[in-house]
C-alpha cells in the first residue's frame, strides 16, 4: 500500500524582493512594500509530503526521525533566522517565495534518500502559500 | 466532478512495537513510540469523498449518511481506545498513522453508496498528517 506522509515545520527568515534587472521605478511597481529596501521578515511553515509503500515491519513510509533530522540540517539550520537576501542560494534570484518553494523542493529531492519527494509547500503568512512538485 | 471533506476526531492512545524486532532494534526504529504503556494522541479524520452533483438533491453524497458511517465505522471503534488492544487490525499491525489511514479506508470504502472514496488524511498531529488514496 502507497501512502503520502506530510510534515510541517516553522522557520523564520528576513527578505526583500528587489531585480537587478529592473529599475528602481519597476521594482517598486512589482514589489510593492516588499520593496523596501531594509527587508521584512515572515514565519514560513514548510510542508514537506513524501510517498512511498508502507514497511510491513515498521507501519511507516520512512522513519520520521530520518526525516526530521534531514530537514533539520538541511533546511531549518541553513534557513532559520537568516536574511534570505545574503545567502549565495539567492545571489543570482530573488527570494520570492516561490523561489525558496523550488530551492527548499531541490534540497530535499537531491540529498534525501528514504522516500519520493511528491511536493513542498511553503506558507508564507496564514494567507499565502506556494507549492512546487518538480 | 466534486470533492467533498468532512472532518472528525477521535483520541486514541498507541505505542509501536514490532515483536519480530529485538528491544533495542524496537527502540531505535521507534524511539519514544515504543514506550510499553502507549501514549496518546488527538486525530483529526478528513475523508474526501467525489462524485456528480445529483441534479434532484444538489447533494454529491447526503453528508448525514456519511457522518453515520464515519461514527459507525470509524469514531465507535478507535476513539478514547488503545488502539494496539482494541482495534482488530492493530491486533498484529502497527498503528501508525499510515496504517491507521489505510484501516480507516478499508472501514469506509465499501459503505459509501453514491459516491466514491477519494482520499482518507489522518493528521496525528496539527504537524503530522498522512493520505491514502487506497493506492496499492
Amino acid at each position: 500500500m502507497k501512502a503520502h506522509l506530510s510534515r510541517r515545520y516553522l522557520f523564520s527568515a528576513s527578505h526583500r524582493l528587489h531585480s537587478d534587472a529592473m529599475s528602481d521605478q519597476e521594482n517598486q511597481e512589482t514589489y510593492g512594500k516588499c520593496n523596501n529596501p531594509y527587508g521584512h521578515g515572515h514565519n514560513y511553515t514548510v510542508e514537506v509530503t513524501v510517498s512511498g509503500q508502507v514497511d510491513e515491519q515498521t507501519g511507516m513510509v520512512c522513519n520520521l526521525a530520518d526525516l526530521d533530522s534531514f530537514i533539520e540540517k538541511e533546511i531549518l539550520a541553513r534557513f532559520d533566522h537568516e536574511n534570505l537576501n545574503t545567502m549565495k542560494e539567492f545571489a543570482q534570484e530573488v527570494p520570492t517565495t516561490e523561489n525558496l518553494c523550488i530551492q527548499i523542493y531541490e534540497i530535499v529531492q537531491r540529498g534525501f534518500p528514504h522516500a519520493h519527494l511528491e511536493r513542498v509547500r511553503l506558507e508564507e503568512t496564514m494567507m499565502n502559500s506556494f507549492e512546487y512538485a518538480g | 466532478m466534486v470533492y467533498l471533506t468532512r472532518k472528525a476526531e477521535f483520541s486514541a492512545s498507541h505505542l509501536y512495537h514490532n515483536p519480530a524486532f529485538t528491544p533495542e532494534e524496537n527502540r531505535r526504529i521507534f524511539g519514544k513510540c515504543n514506550n510499553p504503556h502507549g501514549h496518546g494522541h488527538n486525530y483529526t479524520l478528513e475523508v474526501t469523498v467525489k462524485g456528480e452533483v445529483d441534479p434532484r438533491s444538489g447533494f454529491v453524497v447526503d453528508l448525514k449518511q456519511l457522518k453515520e458511517v464515519m461514527h459507525r465505522e470509524v469514531l465507535d471503534a478507535m476513539d478514547h481506545r488503545f488502539l494496539n488492544k482494541e482495534v482488530p487490525e492493530f491486533l498484529h499491525q502497527i498503528p501508525t498513522t499510515e496504517n491507521i489511514a489505510i484501516a480507516i479506508w478499508q472501514r469506509l470504502v465499501a459503505k459509501l453508496d453514491r459516491a466514491q472514496l477519494h482520499r482518507v488524511r489522518v493528521y496525528e498531529t496539527p504537524d503530522l498528517f498522512v493520505d491514502f488514496y487506497g493506492e496499492l
